[in-house]
């Protein structure tokens, strides 16, 4: 199973995907019945990451974000073609439809857990309301390891 | 000064058309268009929001952390900073010359920096429009479009953008946040299995850039009145030059040619740059504008990047990249050198270099050797000047008695690109948008230009949902019109 968080640890909220990432490194050798767990991090989703998505049974995402709900957003995600494409970064997404047109086959199952966030700024800190959907996403995270995984369908 | 089509001489009674954010390069950029009742073009500004915060970020941190810090800015080029702060790190704590072990571990990270970054820009953001035209079906343009059509391009694109980062790693220390570069040298070296690994692919790796300048150069030769006319103009170059003449990214002195190839400075000593390059501040523009400073404001702009290192440059300094750059500079009578798209070739042929020094690099021992760190006399100034994938990166620190940082200036490609990009915009404006219904397709020949350059707005910041392209059409009294929008999924 791969646990991959993407942000940028000097810019705010932006850190919460790769704080989350410590989190579970942390916690990680209290739990052996989590099983085989890759976590990595990353500041940006890239095409190469479709890569990392290779022999996994499923793929956890995690990132900030300015527009879900607080304290977090969890659900399933498909490949899809990335229309918007606005930046030097992917979505999971189309990460996921990359993976399928350089292997050929379909990618793992995957899911999407995106922390709430509400500061960006250069070298600040995660802030305080970042910290508490930090907690509360987190807590998520460690539930699916311990076996409350949904359904791929 | 202002120059043509920069600023409309009546404002109020145009309309205004702003593309924003422009799409495939990072950060914030947005274009904003003036035009008359007949869409006749009169203004056309390309506007970049920098983040200037980052000078004052490090300030009265120790210098050592600094390159580590730095890579912080970037999620694209992270090691250029790494590199560039090292460089100038390395005059601080009196390492003029690095052991030989300690400069070709960082030439070879540079290089899997060099490497990545090129194919990614080539491979996952121009290849689209290269591929299908620059109004092609918006569905189809990008790089999943690529993949359903030429799924080999594809693989290949993320295979050596994969083994690029696998230099970066093995030299770097880490897949992220590498600390392999230290002030006065590297913290490790490379074991003779880890070159055997890298080695193992490298001679594909070589290929694949080989073919990838085939197919720009292909594009070239096939559709040659589009892409040595689309967005033209001449400007003057500046990057750095080995001592002779070579192109060499990693070291060098600041050479500056104007668009005829005539010298303007050679082989300058970049610790004394600001004598040669100042910044112009626009009133409209957050970025500033940097110049020549022996020609002056409005004739002293340049271009940096992969098209000014390799048209001034008198050779590369590895086989196949420098017959690439012969047939480059010789391809219509030198038309590829002032056209915007002639980035993209240049930057194919600076790929293969990099993948052909990667090569040499590997299997020289001084990589397994053991003296890492060299100390001299300490300074509390100090510049380092690296050729990034995007062009000239300029690092300036002032540190205390106390170790910490008092000042630092940063100059970025893209600032050094800015008044050539707004060039690039204008003129495919006037080429294209003049006197035309605006569409998609159209504001999208606008972005092809932009995206030539590879901007980089040091923003690693990204926000799921928050950015949206939108090209509004707003009347004089500011009401909107019209509105296009491509929202992303």
């Amino acid at each position: 199973m791969l646990i991959f968080g993407w942000g940028n640890p000097s810019r705010g909220d932006d850190a919460l995907g790769p704080a989350l990432i410590e989190r579970l490194e942390a916690a990680l050798p209290r739990h052996p019945e989590w099983g085989d767990v890759t976590l990595l991090t990353d500041f940006q989703l890239q095409p190469e990451h479709a890569l990392d998505l290779e022999g996994r049974s499923r793929v956890l995402f995690v990132d900030a974000s300015v527009s879900c709900a607080a304290p977090f957003a969890f659900g399933r995600i498909q490949p899809v073609r990335d229309f918007g494409y606005t930046t030097h970064a992917m979505k999971p997404e189309a990460l996921l439809a990359v993976f399928r047109q350089i292997t050929g086959g379909d990618p793992p199952p995957a899911w999407l857990l995106t922390v709430r966030g509400e500061s960006f700024e250069l070298g600040e800190p995660l802030s305080h309301i970042a910290r508490g959907n930090l907690d509360a996403a987190a807590g998520h995270a460690e539930s699916l390891l311990s076996g409350a995984w949904p359904h791929p369908d | 000064m202002a120059f043509p089509l920069e600023t409309a001489a009546h404002a109020a009674n145009l309309r205004r058309v702003v593309i924003e954010p422009v799409s495939r390069v990072e950060g914030h950029g947005k274009v904003t268009i003036l035009l008359d009742a007949h869409n006749k073009v009169h203004q056309v500004r390309l506007h970049i929001v920098e983040f200037r915060g980052f000078e004052k970020f490090i300030q009265g941190r120790p210098y050592w952390e600094v390159p580590v810090m730095v890579q912080r800015l970037c999620g694209i080029c992270p090691v250029s900073h790494h590199l560039a702060a090292s460089k100038a790190l390395d005059i601080i704590v009196g390492a003029r010359q690095l052991t030989p072990t300690a400069e070709k571990l960082r030439r070879l990270m540079h290089m899997g920096q060099i490497l990545q970054s090129h194919a990614l820009h080539f491979f996952h953001l121009a290849s689209p429009d290269l591929l299908f035209g620059f109004d092609a079906d918006v569905a189809k343009r990008n790089i999943v479009g690529v993949a359903a059509v030429e799924p080999e391009v594809a693989r290949k694109g993320v295979l050596l953008r994969k083994y690029g980062q696998e230099v970066i790693r093995y030299t770097a220390g880490k897949r992220v946040h590498g600390t392999g570069s230290v002030p006065g040298g590297v913290n490790k070296n490379l074991s003779r299995a880890e070159r055997v690994e890298l080695l193992g692919q490298i001679d594909t790796i070589i290929g694949w850039s080989v073919e990838a300048v085939g197919i720009i150069k292909n594009l070239f030769i096939d559709h040659a009145a589009l892409y040595k006319s689309f967005g033209r103009f001449d400007s003057n170059f500046l990057g750095l030059v080995r001592a002779d003449g070579a192109l060499d990214l990693y070291h060098g002195g600041l050479r500056a040619t104007d668009a005829g190839g005539g010298t303007i400075f050679d082989h300058a000593d970049y610790q004394n740059y600001y004598e040669y390059i100042h910044e112009e501040v626009k009133p409209w523009s957050y970025m500033k504008f940097p110049f020549i400073v022996e020609k002056g404001t409005e004739a002293g702009w340049y271009r940096v990047g992969p098209l000014a290192r390799v048209a001034q440059c008198d050779f590369i300094p590895t086989e196949r990249a420098d017959a690439e750059r012969i047939a480059f500079k010789a391809f219509d009578g030198g038309a590829a050198l002032s056209a915007p798209l002639g980035y993209h070739w240049a930057r194919m042929i600076e790929m293969l270099h990099a993948a052909e020094g990667i090569k040499e690099l590997l299997l020289d021992n001084d990589l397994s050797g053991g003296d890492l760190i060299v100390r001299g006399e300490r300074h509390l100034r100090g510049v380092g000047v690296i050729e990034a994938p995007r062009g000239t990166l300029i690092h300036h620190y002032r540190v205390n008695e106390d170790d910490q940082i008092v000042s630092a200036n940063l100059i970025v490609s893209t600032t050094s690109n800015n008044q050539a990009m707004n060039e690039a915009v204008r003129q495919v404006a006037m080429q294209y948008l003049d006197g035309r219904q605006l569409t998609e397709g159209l504001l999208n020949h606008i972005e092809v230009a932009i995206r030539a350059f590879d901007p980089c707005l040091s923003c690693a910041t990204h926000a799921l949902g928050k950015m949206p392209l939108e090209a509004e059409l707003v009347d004089a009294d500011g009401s909107v019109i019209d509105r296009l929008s491509r929202d992303t999924v």
